[in-house]
C-alpha cells in the first residue's frame, strides 16, 4: 500500500503550465529522488504535497484515502514533514527548543504555558541517538556544524512520526565532509520505515541513497525507474533532455 | 556505495549527547549585562571614593528611584527588541497613561477605577501597534512612529493641555504609590523589581517567551513551525505598552503634577538601556538583567556628572558614547567567534 500517491496532478499559474500530469507513488521506507532542471517543477510539486499550493487538478491518496491539504500545518497533520533547505532553525535557541519549536511540551501555570524543558530535553536526547548524531540538546544552535544542524531539523519531523519527509536539497549547502553524515542521517530515517523524497542536484546523493530515481522535465515526469537501472549519464540526459523518454 | 557506519558506538553517544558545550561560569562572561553591571558597579565604587555625596543613603535612593521608571519602560521594549521590532511610542504612552489617571481622580474617581483605565488606554494602543504591524505588516518602526505623535496628542486633547495636579479623594494613596518608600526602597523600584522578575520568569520559560525568541530569530522558520506569529506579535506590544502604562501611574504619583510632556523623548533613554544591556536590535537577543544594568549605567552617569560638578549637557556625550561602545563590544565579540 503506498504512503502517498499522485494522481494526475497538473498546477496552472495563470497560463504557465508548472505541472502536468503527474503521477507517483511512494512506499513506506522508500528513499525516492527527484531531480530535475531548475525550473522544472521541482519545487512546484513539492509544495503541493507540503501543501504550500493546491493542485489545479488531480487526486492524492495517502495509506488509499484521498486528501487534500490546505495548509503545510494541515499536511504535517496527515503525516507529511519537510526539511527545509534553510532547515528553519532559530540560532538563538538551543536543539531541544529548535526540534519542539512551536509543539513545546509545557504545563499550564494559570494563563500561563511553561516549557518543560527537562522532558524536552530528554526526548531530544532519545531522536538524536536514534540518528547516531552527536548532537546536545542543551546546546545552542548557533554553535553547530552543518551535519548537526541537519540533525536538529530531521530530529524535528521524527516528533510527529511522519510517514513522509520531503527534503530539499539537504546536501547543496555543507560541507563534503558533513555530506557523508547528512547522507547517514536519512538511512536512519528510512530505516525507522519512514518514505523519503530526496529533492537534489547532486548526482552522488541520489545514486548512493536512493531506491527509485524521479526526473521532472518541463512539468512532466520523464523517467521513474529503479536506481539499478539506470545511470548518472542516462539521468543527466533526461534532465538536460538529450534523452526524450526513459 | 554503502559506507560503513561511522558513527561513533552506542555509549559514547550517549555521553556526548549529555554533555553540555557551555560551563555557566563562560555562559555568565558571554552576557553583555555581565560587563554593563561591572562597569556600573566599578563607576558607583569610583564615585563612592572620589565624592562623599554618592554613597549617601539620600542619593542612592535617588539614583535607584530615578532609573526604575526608564527601567520599567525598558523591559516592555526588551521584549519588543527580541521579537525584532521597535516601540517608539512608550513615551506618549507613558504621558497618555499618566493622563487618564490623573483625569479620572481629578474628576472624583478612586484610585483603581482610574488606574484600570489607564492600563486600558494603554493596552489599547499597544493592540493597535501590534494590529498594523502583525496583520497589515507595517514596519514597527513607522507605525509606532505614527503612534508616538498620536498617542500625545490624545493627551493634549484629553486634558485641554492643562496641568493636572488635584486628584480627588485617594491623592494621598496615589503620591505614596509612586513616590513613597517601603524598607527605605522607593515603590517604582520594587515595582521594576517584581515585574522584571516576572518578565525574566516569562521569557526564560514561558512557551511564549521561547515564541518571541523564536520569531526574532527566525520569523519565517517561525511561521513555518506553526507557532501563531501573529498573535505573539500583537501581544509583546500591548505587553510593551502596559509596562509603559504602569510607568504612568507610578509617575504621576511621583511627580505630583501630570503635564503633557511627560515622558517627552523617554523612547530614546529606553532603546538606549536596552541596546546597552544587550538587545540586539536585529532581534533574536535581550535580557532583562541587561535592560535594568543599562537604565542603571546610564542614571549613574548622569548621576555622577552632577556630582563631580560636570555640566549635565555632557550626558548625551556620555550616554551616546555607550550605546555605540555596547553595539562595538557585540559587533568584535561576533567577529571573535566567527574565527573558528
Amino acid at each position: 500500500m503506498a504512503v502517498l500517491k499522485l494522481e494526475n496532478v497538473a498546477k496552472n499559474f495563470g497560463a504557465i503550465e508548472a505541472l502536468r500530469g503527474v503521477s507517483l507513488q511512494i512506499e513506506k521506507g522508500e528513499v525516492i529522488g527527484l531531480m530535475g532542471d531548475n525550473g522544472a517543477g521541482k519545487s512546484t510539486l513539492v509544495k503541493i504535497i507540503a501543501g504550500n499550493f493546491r493542485a489545479s487538478a488531480g487526486r492524492m491518496f495517502m495509506q488509499n484515502r484521498e486528501v487534500a491539504f490546505h495548509s503545510p500545518l494541515d499536511a504535517r497533520r496527515h503525516g507529511i514533514e519537510i526539511v527545509y533547505q534553510d532547515l528553519a532553525l532559530c540560532d538563538n535557541l538551543t536543539a531541544a527548543a529548535n526540534v519542539f519549536l512551536g509543539r513545546e511540551l509545557t504545563w499550564r501555570l494559570g494563563p500561563v504555558r511553561i516549557n518543560d524543558y527537562a522532558a524536552m530535553n530528554r526526548r531530544a536526547a532519545e531522536l538524536f541517538q536514534e540518528l547516531k548524531s552527536e548532537t546536545r540538546p542543551r546546546d545552542l544552535v548557533r554553535q553547530m556544524s552543518g551535519g548537526q544542524r541537519q540533525a536538529v531539523a530531521i530530529a524535528r519531523t521524527r516528533l510527529s512520526n511522519a510517514d513522509i519527509v520531503l527534503m530539499d536539497e539537504p546536501t547543496a549547502a555543507i560541507s563534503v565532509r558533513q555530506v557523508v553524515e547528512v547522507l547517514n542521517l536519512i538511512r536512519r530515517l528510512r530505516d525507522q520505515g519512514v518514505a523519503v523524497v530526496l529533492i537534489s542536484h547532486r548526482m552522488p546523493d541520489v545514486f548512493g541513497l536512493a531506491d527509485r530515481v524521479v526526473v521532472l522535465r518541463r512539468g512532466s515526469i520523464v523517467a521513474d525507474k529503479p536506481v539499478a537501472a539506470t545511470s548518472p549519464q542516462e539521468v543527466t540526459g533526461l534532465i538536460t533532455g538529450a534523452i526524450e523518454h526513459a | 556505495m554503502h559506507k560503513p557506519d561511522s558513527a561513533p558506538n552506542h555509549a559514547d553517544l550517549s555521553q556526548a549527547i549529555n554533555r553540555q558545550t557551555n560551563t555557566r561560569l563562560t555562559a555568565l562572561f558571554a552576557e553583555q549585562a555581565t560587563w554593563v553591571f561591572l562597569a556600573a558597579l566599578l563607576s558607583a565604587l569610583v564615585l563612592g571614593f572620589a565624592t562623599d555625596t554618592f554613597a549617601t543613603s539620600q542619593n542612592l535612593f535617588n539614583v535607584t528611584r530615578n532609573f526604575a521608571f526608564v527601567g520599567l519602560v525598558a523591559l516592555g521594549m526588551t521584549v519588543v527588541i527580541i521579537s525584532g521590532g521597535i516601540d517608539l511610542s512608550v513615551g506618549s504612552v507613558v504621558c497618555l497613561s499618566a493622563m487618564v489617571q490623573a483625569i479620572v481622580m481629578n474628576a472624583g474617581y478612586g484610585f483603581f477605577p482610574a488606574a484600570v483605565l489607564a492600563l486600558a488606554a494603554a493596552a489599547l494602543v499597544g493592540l493597535v501597534n501590534g494590529a498594523l504591524i502583525a496583520w497589515l505588516r507595517i514596519p514597527s518602526f513607522v507605525v509606532t512612529l505614527g503612534m508616538l505623535s498620536i498617542a500625545r496628542s490624545l493627551a493634549m486633547v484629553l486634558s485641554d493641555n492643562r496641568m493636572i495636579y488635584e486628584f480627588g479623594p485617594d491623592q494621598a494613596l496615589l503620591f505614596t504609590l509612586g513616590g513613597g518608600a517601603t524598607f527605605g526602597i522607593a515603590h517604582p523600584v520594587i515595582a521594576l523589581a517584581l515585574l522584571g522578575v516576572a518578565t525574566a520568569f516569562l521569557l526564560r520559560w514561558s512557551q511564549w517567551g521561547t515564541h518571541v525568541f523564536a520569531i526574532g530569530a527566525n520569523e519565517r522558520a517561525a511561521v513555518l513551525t506553526g507557532i501563531a506569529v501573529p498573535w505573539v506579535k500583537i501581544s509583546v506590544y500591548v505587553f510593551s505598552s502596559l509596562m509603559a502604562g504602569v510607568t504612568g501611574v507610578l509617575e504621576a504619583g511621583w511627580l505630583g503634577g501630570v503635564t503633557t510632556n511627560l515622558g517627552q523623548s523617554m523612547e530614546l533613554a529606553v532603546i538606549a538601556a536596552a541596546v546597552i544591556g544587550g538587545a540586539n536590535l536585529l532581534g533574536g537577543s535581550g535580557t532583562v538583567l541587561g535592560a535594568i544594568v543599562g537604565a542603571a549605567l546610564i542614571e549613574i552617569i548622569r548621576n555622577s556628572l552632577i556630582l563631580l560638578g560636570i555640566s549635565t549637557f555632557w550626558q548625551g556625550a556620555f550616554v551616546g558614547f555607550f550605546i555605540i561602545l555596547a553595539v562595538a563590544f557585540d559587533r568584535l565579540r561576533a567577529l571573535r567567534s566567527a574565527q573558528f
